[in-house]
């Protein structure tokens, strides 16, 4: 059986490189900043933690259910696609940061599209 | 089979399962998300001994040492006893050893340390006033050096508690405290690692307990302790920590006040803007930021996009309403 996708990434070890990088990269994006407008900030940081342990294909045990509950609040204040794609978008400039290869990156990507319905709640 | 307590109730956990399992199976309300060991939204404190390892995972180092950890990947090995993060349990009896203004605001409050109080600096309690009303205050001495306890209690309008401490408590009194909580303090172990303190108000209280015990503990690298306030005369104890700067190499001490003309030696700027224009990269560090919550939180995320990792960045806003019911 081939390694997982988060063994090849670097596991844990991996998801903590990313973390403050990738967080860093969200506040500073105009696109998407304003949903993290007042946010306890060390409690968001673990959630972008779990995010990326479950887009890295981490140990996880989230289900469409709480992805849809965790972001309805954010789809009623107009969360869409566009801001999907930015947060993809900050994922891979994050890994190719950290000298992830470009194959790596698009698994990842594919990972973290399974999401996209449950979190724009469709 | 292992037993854990919570609450005043006793659930038995079946072999193999997590503490989570154990108290959702048996219907109890506790908060929880990913279930995986990282989100920490189901953390909790043992209060009889270290929790497994596995169990501590991911927090920061003042979490673990204060033994918290994460429910959903702890499965216990013999009975756990846990509170929720944040309770202060038991609650002590302590004589104000002594009272003085160190401004026009500020009261510095010393208590005698009761036996078998322990604490860390730069942690916090709740001080009742004769009516039972509680404010929570920042601990400004260090317990390897002082027999009190120190609090610097700003004098509210009207206010409750800071008004009965300020006008009608005095060396001699009684008071009840609880149990000292809170993550903002010093852990050894990085001594090369430079410090930076911003406070406003009498955030200074547990800054100057966090920059009393680094010293104490050896802490090498910088420490810069920026003090802020509206106006100068909102600034205390500015002798205090210049003599303190002179004594230790390491500390240095800033004075801000962001308006009118300042006194010689004070920056006319905000004390978080002085600190981020004389810092602009923050990698490596690890920050400390107490007083007023809306400081505290912008601040949290200045240094945060200067460099300072969430791991680093150690924040105790005091909140508004505690700020204007005190």
């Amino acid at each position: 059986m081939s390694e997982s996708l988060f063994d090849r990434l670097g596991g844990e070890a991996a998801v903590n490189a990313a973390v403050d990088i990738f967080y860093r990269k969200v506040l500073a994006d105009d696109r998407i900043n304003k949903f993290f407008d007042g946010v306890d900030m060390e409690k968001q940081a673990a959630k972008q933690k779990a995010f990326l342990t479950m887009a890295f294909g981490g140990p996880n045990s989230y289900t469409g259910d709480d992805m849809r509950k965790g972001h309805a609040h954010l789809v009623e204040r107009g969360l869409n696609d566009t801001h999907f794609d930015a947060v993809v978008e900050n994922l891979g400039a994050t890994l190719a940061e950290l000298g992830v290869s470009a194959d790596l990156i698009g698994e990842v990507a594919a990972v973290a599209e399974t999401t996209r319905n449950d979190i724009l709640g469709r | 089979m292992p037993i854990i307590a919570f609450e005043d109730q006793e659930y038995d956990c079946g072999p193999a399962e997590t503490v989570l399992d154990c108290l959702i199976r048996q219907g109890v309300s506790v908060n929880y998300s990913c279930r995986a060991g990282v989100c920490q939204t189901c953390m909790m404190v043992s209060t009889d001994g270290r929790p497994p390892a596995e169990s501590q995972v991911g927090l920061k180092d003042t979490l673990k040492a204060q033994d918290h950890f994460l429910m959903c990947s702890c499965v216990p090995e013999q009975k756990m006893s846990l509170v929720r993060p944040g309770s202060d349990g038991v609650s002590y009896d302590a004589t104000v050893s002594s009272l003085d203004r160190l401004n026009d605001d500020v009261v510095r409050l010393r208590l005698e340390r009761p036996d078998g109080y322990e604490y860390q600096p730069g942690q916090f309690l709740n001080l009742k006033n004769d009516q039972g009303v509680a404010r929570s205050y920042s601990l400004a001495s260090i317990p390897s050096v002082d027999d009190f306890l120190e609090l610097h209690v700003r004098h509210m309008p009207g206010g409750q508690v800071s008004g009965w401490v300020a006008e009608r408590l005095s060396v001699g009194g009684n008071v009840t405290i609880s149990a000292a909580t809170g993550q903002c303090v010093y852990m050894p172990g990085r001594p090369e690692q430079s410090l930076l303190l911003v406070g406003t108000g009498t955030g200074l209280a547990p800054l100057l307990g966090i920059a009393r015990d680094a010293l104490q503990q050896g802490h090498v690298a910088p420490i810069h302790l920026y003090h802020g306030s509206g106006d100068a005369r909102g600034l205390y104890l500015v002798d205090v920590l210049r003599a303190m700067a002179e004594a230790h190499a390491p500390f240095h001490y800033h004075p801000c006040a962001s308006r009118g003309v300042p006194p010689e030696g004070v920056q006319p700027v905000r004390a978080a803007d002085q600190a981020l224009a004389d810092f602009t990269s923050l990698a490596g560090w690890r920050v400390f930021l107490c007083g007023r919550e809306d400081m505290v939180k912008a601040a949290q995320k200045k240094t945060f996009l200067a460099g300072a990792s969430m791991q680093d960045i150690f924040a105790d806003p005091f909140v508004e309403t505690k700020l204007a019911e005190a």
